[in-house]
Order: C-alpha cells, then structure tokens, then sequence
C-alpha cells in the first residue's frame, strides 16, 4: 500500500462527472442516461472524501448509511468491503445510487460543498452496489438465519415492503409480501421509467429477497382478495406498505376525453406493460405528436421523457410555478432539457379542448405570476387576467400528484387514518391496532424511496421487538 | 399460474372457462371481476366472475373472444394456465328485495348477468330475464337462466329465436302492463343497449342499474382509464363500480373512450400487428 494522501492533496481532486448516453440518441431509447463510473474514476472520487470527524453527509441521510465509511474502503480499493458496508445499511443501494436526491440530502451537508463541490456519493454509492451485483459470487450469499417461528405479511411490494421484507427475513422470520400487480417493485417497476432505473436492477434485489426465504404472492389484492382481519389472523404482525397510488383529477374541463392520461395509467402502460417500449408487449399507448404533461415533480419528467421516447415532436412540461419551485430533481430536469423537452413555465391549465371528434386537440392554459407567499411558503401563482391561450396537444399527462388508494382501507374500519385517507402511524410504524404496522407512502403521502425504506427499516426492528 | 379447468365454447367466439383460483372464488360476490393475463406481455383484460365454486377452488369465466388478447386468453385448454389472475375487484351488486325485476343481457353481457340475476333471485325477487343477440347462435345460457327465472324472453335481430328485434322491444311490453312492470332494471350488454334501456325506463323513473366495461389497466384504482361520467363526476369503474345508476351515465363518453385503440396512432404493439379488421 502506498502512503497514504493528504488531505490537500485529496482536495485538489476535481469531481468526477457521471458518463451520459448522448442526448440525440438516448431520447430515442429507453435506455439508462447514467453509464456509472469506471472504476478508476469512482476510486478517485471516493479520495476526495475527506472523512471528516462528525460526519455531516450521515446526518443528511434518511437511513443514516455509513457513508465516510464505505467511501474509505472504495478509496483504498476495498471493494468487498465498501460493498459489505453499503449492502449492511442499505437494502436497495442499486436503486437509491440512482434515483435518490442526493443534492438535497447527504451531498447538501457534506463539508465539501461549503467550498466546492460535494462529494459524488451518489455516484459512488451506485458504482458500489453496481460492483457489488456483478460480483455477488465473490461476496458470497447471504445465509438466513435460524428460523423464529413467527411469521409476518407484508402489503405491497414498493421499496418500503421490500426493506420490511429483507429486515425481518435477516431477522429470522417468516416472511410472505402480498402484492395486488402481477410483478415487484411498486412505482420502482411500474413508475419510474427503465431510463433512470433498469427493471433488471429490482429484479436482482427481489431475487436477493427470494433467497433469502421471502416469499412473494403476487395478484394478490389486499382488502379484496384476502382481508387485514384475516392476514392477522394468520400471521403474528402485519407491515402495510401499500403506497399512494390514486390519481388527483385536474378537475377541468376536457379531462375524459381520448389521449387525457394520469401519470399513473401512461407510466405503468410503457413501464408494467413494456408499451412502445417492448417489441412483444400487447398493451397500447396513444403516441402523440404534441405532448403537454402537467405537473413540475419527478413524475411529470418521467412522464415527459417517456413521451420524448415515444417520438413526440414536442414535448412539454407546463408547471404554474417556476423553474426554482419545481420539486423534481435537478438532474431529471437538466436531462429532460438536454432531451428536447420545452418548460411552459407559470402556466396553468384550464381545459382541455376538441374538434368534437372526442379527441384531445389542444390545452388551453393560462398564464401565472408569482404572488405572495402562501402556507407552504413558496410563492403563490396567481392568474394574469386576460392572459390565456392554447398550446396544441394531442396527448395531455396529468402529473400533479397522487393520494391514498382506499382500497385496503376500506375493508379495514378499525384502522385509524388521517383526514387525508393516510394511514396513521408512530415513529415505529405502529398504527392503532395491536401487531399492524404501516410506513412508506401510504403514511407519508408522495415522498421519496429512501424514506419508505427508512420507514421499512424501523417497522422491522419495531416488529422484531413487537415479537419477541 | 392459474390452472384452466375447462374451457368450452357456447356460442361463436364465446367460451365458458373455469379456473383454479381459490382465493377468489372464497372471497368473491356477485358483481366482481377479475383481471386476466394470459402470458408475460399480454394485457391486463377484466372479466366478470360468472360463478364460484369455493369448495373445489374454482371460478367460471364466460369470454367473448374480440380482440387479439381476448382470442389469446380463449386458445388456452383445459390443462393450460393463465398467467396471472388478480381479484375479486369492483363493489359487489347491492341486492334488495325489491319484488318484481327485469334482468337484461346483451351479447356476452348475459353471461355477466347471470351471477347478479342468480343472486336477485335468491334474495326472493321475481325475476323476469330478457336476452338479445345478432342470431339464435349468439343466445347463451337460457337454460341457466331458466332455472330461476320467472320467465325468460329472447330476442334476436334476423328474428331466428324468439321475438325479432331488439331487447327493449320485450321491456318496453313489461313495462306498459302494471301487472309487469319492473320496479328495478338490471341491464348488462353493449353500450348502445345498455343506453336505449336507461332511456326506456327513464321517464317512469324505473330504478336501472348498469354494469359498465370501460377499458381498464389495474382494476384497483391507481390507474384512473377507467373513469366514466356518472352524474357529471368522474368516478373509477373499477373501484366506485362497475355498476352504476344508469340514468345517471354518460354513455357517450364511455362509447367515446372505448374507441380509443381503434384504428388511432397508437404505439407499435403486437395487438396492432395481429388485429386485422
Ligand atoms: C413516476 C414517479 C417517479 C418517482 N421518482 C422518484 C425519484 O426519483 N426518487 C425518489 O426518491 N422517489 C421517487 N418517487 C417516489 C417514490 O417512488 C415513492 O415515494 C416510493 O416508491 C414509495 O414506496 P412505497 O413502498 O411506500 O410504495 P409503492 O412504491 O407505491 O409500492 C406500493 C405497492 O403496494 C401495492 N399495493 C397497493 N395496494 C395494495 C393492496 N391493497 N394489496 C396489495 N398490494 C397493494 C402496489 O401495487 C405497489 O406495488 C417517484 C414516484 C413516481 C410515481
Ligand atoms: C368490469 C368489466 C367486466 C367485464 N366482463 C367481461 C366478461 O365477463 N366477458 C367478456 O367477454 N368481456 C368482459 N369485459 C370486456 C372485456 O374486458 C373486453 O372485451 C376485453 O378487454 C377486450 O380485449 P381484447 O384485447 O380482446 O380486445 P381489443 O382488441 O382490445 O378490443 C377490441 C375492441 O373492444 C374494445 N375494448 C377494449 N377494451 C374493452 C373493454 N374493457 N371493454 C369493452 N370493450 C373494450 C376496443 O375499443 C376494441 O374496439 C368486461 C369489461 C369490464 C370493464
Ligand atoms: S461530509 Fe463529505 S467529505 Fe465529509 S465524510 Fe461525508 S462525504 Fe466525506
Ligand atoms: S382500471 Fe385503473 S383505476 Fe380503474
């Protein structure tokens, strides 16, 4: 081993820039825009990690990964062992290096940043679960342990069932996730596009799972299919990770009419149903040539980067705030950007218009400025009297947002929920019914990955206490 | 997987399929559908569940055989597997007392009529069942329907069973009989027939009760293509329905809506490149 650098040696290190698919060409496809690092690169990147004494990139982190740690095992080439270390903390590190907000959490605290640029951990930690998947011979296999005897169901098969799942298999339990699709993942598989996320990744990591001795029953509808009342009956505790999948209504008129989708239905035809985008898949999708998607989060960038793959000429987002306030990840947009897509900013939209034919021709929008402040302290659009005017669209994507589905709920009247149809829950995940335990989207609303699996993590541990 | 069972035919492109799906049989109620798959890349189709056999596990499907996933479904034999089976979903049917009824099918819609006319019966309704179809081919389960039917009337378009015509033709008698006239109606058919019934029974202010088929995607209400107008509010077919106050649908719309794969630009998939109408 060579003597080890310097600290200003180590910041005299440029940050490492992730390797992109060409915009021209990737626009055209499906495939991934983030090639991941060469090895070299990564092993560079990692030497900029100062490893500082109180670790503020830990603290920006949801789960608290162990991150200067497995970033020193990278930077001395130890890669089983920063994999040992990331797989330890992080049950999906494949899936959180991609689609995790790393700017606004561990990278937005690391000491790096204050001067310069943050620390790529994102980078690094996809590069790590990437090494850590084409060498899982070398890592060895997981072997579960002896065997409890309790059992416990998990609803739903999004990030934060498949965290509760992994956690309380290691943990010795039996484990069976209901899942109401005909496939895993949740909105990894059927809503974030096969461009940010491969659906090869979560197969590897249900795979993972499934040797680990979770079982996994899918077209299985909990509330319809099989009750709350009779899963804990069946089984010593229950973990609901259900999610947030109902669709808002934009509520204008025009909305029933033909090439009129939800994110949710566009996304899981081209995602779940592989339409337009696999060559033996029987689902359809309306194409389009103008495509107007509503909403500034990362749904309305995936929906308009899909639209962009299917061959719209023109693409759009149309946000009624501006840029600044748009929730999506900066890199979502900054790719939708490079891609073609146009931002109609302060833009609202109040109907969807015809020929009188059923289909969608055109949105008629209005324009917005920013007014005072409201509630949620961002400023507030308010409408520029006069100032409306049609944008054509042949397929419009409403993707402003997504509530509780009732659907499990509703068969289940003694479980308390928030005025907004939430499950409630406790820091642990535990609801008001003895043995239930819920977290991730359905008690969180629309959040992120990492904190449904957050969640996961501490409905496990809390379940684990719950049954011994 | 879901073993096939059997898999008959009853008239030209419709099948009566039973498959092994013992949750759904024990949970399932008159007025539920599944979602069917047939293989890895075929659609998500809903079907009614016809009936239920909870003791040996099974569910009956009656499949109308139209499109290209549909014909797929259909062309598995008994011994075979669907792919995937996803279900019970949508309300159960809101069965009351309510004396005298008409239950109406068209087509394969007689097939989705007959576990909601089955269980009107049982809950002590008079049941007067009116079926219509294109010939005498096209006419399914009248023996069936017999069985607990007050009455069963046919009408076929070339006239070659029953009354020549359409299926309104019998209520609108029923109806201008007091002696006849239904105090509730339950119509399951193709759109138009389904509207021409709302319209029938309007004026008298007959309770109508219709079960809707809007294209669908998960069947749980995450999705939304499958909302219809009902009394001028969106509402989910799949969740909120599918049967629905029929003077208070807006048939146009769903007539609308159920056209939208025909013949439009859609994206390159194997459904576009087999049906060949
Ligand atoms: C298009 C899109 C893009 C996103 N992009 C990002 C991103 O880049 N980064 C990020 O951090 N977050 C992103 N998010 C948010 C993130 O995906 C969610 O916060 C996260 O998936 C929530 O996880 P979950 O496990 O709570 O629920 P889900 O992922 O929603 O999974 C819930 C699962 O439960 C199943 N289910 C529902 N009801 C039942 C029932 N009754 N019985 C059985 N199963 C049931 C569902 O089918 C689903 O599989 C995005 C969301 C969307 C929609
Ligand atoms: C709740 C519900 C219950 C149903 N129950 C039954 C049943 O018991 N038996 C049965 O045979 N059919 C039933 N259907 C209709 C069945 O789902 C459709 O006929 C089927 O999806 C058509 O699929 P396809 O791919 O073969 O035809 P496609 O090739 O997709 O379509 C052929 C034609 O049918 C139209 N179409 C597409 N989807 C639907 C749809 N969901 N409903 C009606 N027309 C559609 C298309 O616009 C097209 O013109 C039901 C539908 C719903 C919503
Ligand atoms: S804050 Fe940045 S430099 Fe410090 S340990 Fe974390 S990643 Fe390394
Ligand atoms: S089918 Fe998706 S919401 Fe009804």
């Amino acid at each position: 081993m060579t003597t080890p650098m310097t600290t200003k040696e180590r910041l005299a290190i440029d940050r490492a820039r992730m390797p992109e698919l060409a915009a021209t060409i990737r626009s055209a496809n499906f495939e991934e825009v983030n090639r991941g690092l060469a090895e070299d690169d990564a092993i560079r990147e990692a030497q900029r990690c100062i490893q500082c004494k109180n670790r503020q990139c830990v603290e920006g982190c949801p789960v608290g990964v162990s991150i200067p740690e497995f970033i020193g095992r990278l930077a001395d080439n130890d890669l089983p062992g920063a994999a040992r270390i990331l797989q330890h903390d992080n049950a999906l590190p494949a899936v959180c290096g991609r689609v995790c907000p790393q700017e606004t959490q561990c990278e937005a605290k690391c000491v790096r940043g204050i001067k310069g640029e943050a620390v790529a951990i994102g980078y690094l930690e996809r590069f790590v679960a990437d090494w850590a998947m084409k060498n899982a011979a070398r890592l060895g296999a997981e072997t579960p342990p002896p065997p409890t005897g309790k059992r416990v169901a998990v609803v739903g098969c999004g990030p934060a069932g498949l965290t509760a799942a992994g956690e309380l298999a290691r943990a010795g339990h039996g484990v069976v996730i209901f899942e109401a699709l005909h496939d895993t993942g949740g909105v990894l598989r059927y809503g974030i596009p096969e461009f940010r996320l491969p659906k090869a990744i979560i197969d590897v990591e249900v795979d993972r799972l499934r040797a680990l001795g979770v079982t996994i029953e899918c077209n299985v509808i909990v509330g319809k299919t099989l009750t709350l009342a009779q899963l804990r009956q069946e089984f010593d505790a229950v973990f609901i990770a259900n999610g947030a999948g109902l669709p808002t209504m934009l509520n204008i008129p025009g909305e029933n009419l033909k090439g009129v989708y939800s994110a949710n239905e566009y996304l899981t035809r081209v995602n779940l149903m592989g339409a337009g985008r696999l060559a033996d898949a029987s689902t359809p999708i309306i194409k389009g040539h103008n495509v107007a998607v509503i909403g500034g989060g990362n749904t309305a960038m995936d929906c308009v980067r899909t639209a962009r793959r299917l061959g719209a000429d023109r693409a759009m987002i149309v946000y009624r705030r501006s840029e600044a306030e748009m929730p999506a990840r900066v890199e979502e947009i900054k790719h939708a950007k490079e891609e073609g897509v146009e931002f109609l900013m302060l833009t609202a939209p109040v109907a969807i218009l015809s020929a009188g034919d059923g289909w969608a021709t055109s949105l008629r929008c209005q324009r917005m400025e920013l007014g005072e402040p409201d509630a949620s302290g961002r400023r507030k659009p308010v409408p520029v009297e006069g100032a409306q005017y049609d944008v054509p669209a042949d397929v419009i994507v409403n993707a402003v947002g997504t509530g509780a589905n009732p659907l499990l709920t509703a068969t289940a009247p003694d479980l308390a929920l928030n005025k907004w149809g939430n499950i409630v829950a406790d820091g642990n995940g535990l609801t008001n019914i003895e043995g239930v335990f819920a977290g991730g989207d359905i008690v969180r609303g629309g959040a992120t990955v990492i904190l449904a699996m957050g969640d996961g993590k501490q409905a496990a541990a809390a379940i684990s206490t719950f049954l011994s | 997987m879901f073993e096939v069972v059997s898999n008959d035919v009853l008239a030209p492109s419709l099948h009566r399929m039973v498959v092994r799906a013992p949750r759904v049989a024990a949970s399932r109620k008159p007025g539920q559908f599944v979602i069917v798959r047939s293989a890895p890349g075929e659609e998500r189709i809903p079907l009614t569940i016809g009936d239920a056999d909870n003791a040996a596990g099974t569910i009956t499907l009656f499949i109308q055989a139209i499109g290209a996933s549909t014909r797929t479904i259909v062309a598995i034999p008994a011994g075979g597997f669907l792919r995937d089976v996803a279900g019970p979903l949508g309300l159960p049917t809101h069965i009351e007392a309510w004396g005298r009824v008409a239950c109406i099918g068209g087509g394969v819609g007689t097939a989705v009529l007959y576990p909601l006319a089955k269980a009107l019966a049982a809950a002590g309704n008079d049941v007067t069942t009116i079926i219509g179809g294109r010939a005498e081919s096209y006419i399914i389960l009248k023996d069936e329907l017999s069985a607990f039917s007050k009455e069963v009337l046919v009408t076929t378009e070339d006239g070659s069973m029953g009354r020549k015509g359409f299926v309104t033709a019998e209520l609108a008698d029923l109806m201008a009989n007091p002696d006849t006239c239904p105090k509730a109606v339950f119509a399951i058919g193709p759109v138009p027939m389904m509207r021409a019934v709302a319209e029938l029974t309007r004026p008298l202010g007959i309770t109508t009760v219709v079960s809707l088929n809007p294209i669908m995607i998960d069947g749980t209400g995450m999705c939304g293509g499958c909302r219809v107008l009902v009394g001028g509010e969106p509402k989910f077919a799949c969740v909120d329905g599918p049967e629905f106050d029929a003077h208070e649908v807006d048939f146009e719309n769903l007539f609308d809506r159920l056209s939208t794969y025909r013949g439009h630009e859609a994206a390159d998939c194997k459904l576009n490149r087999q049906v060949q109408p």
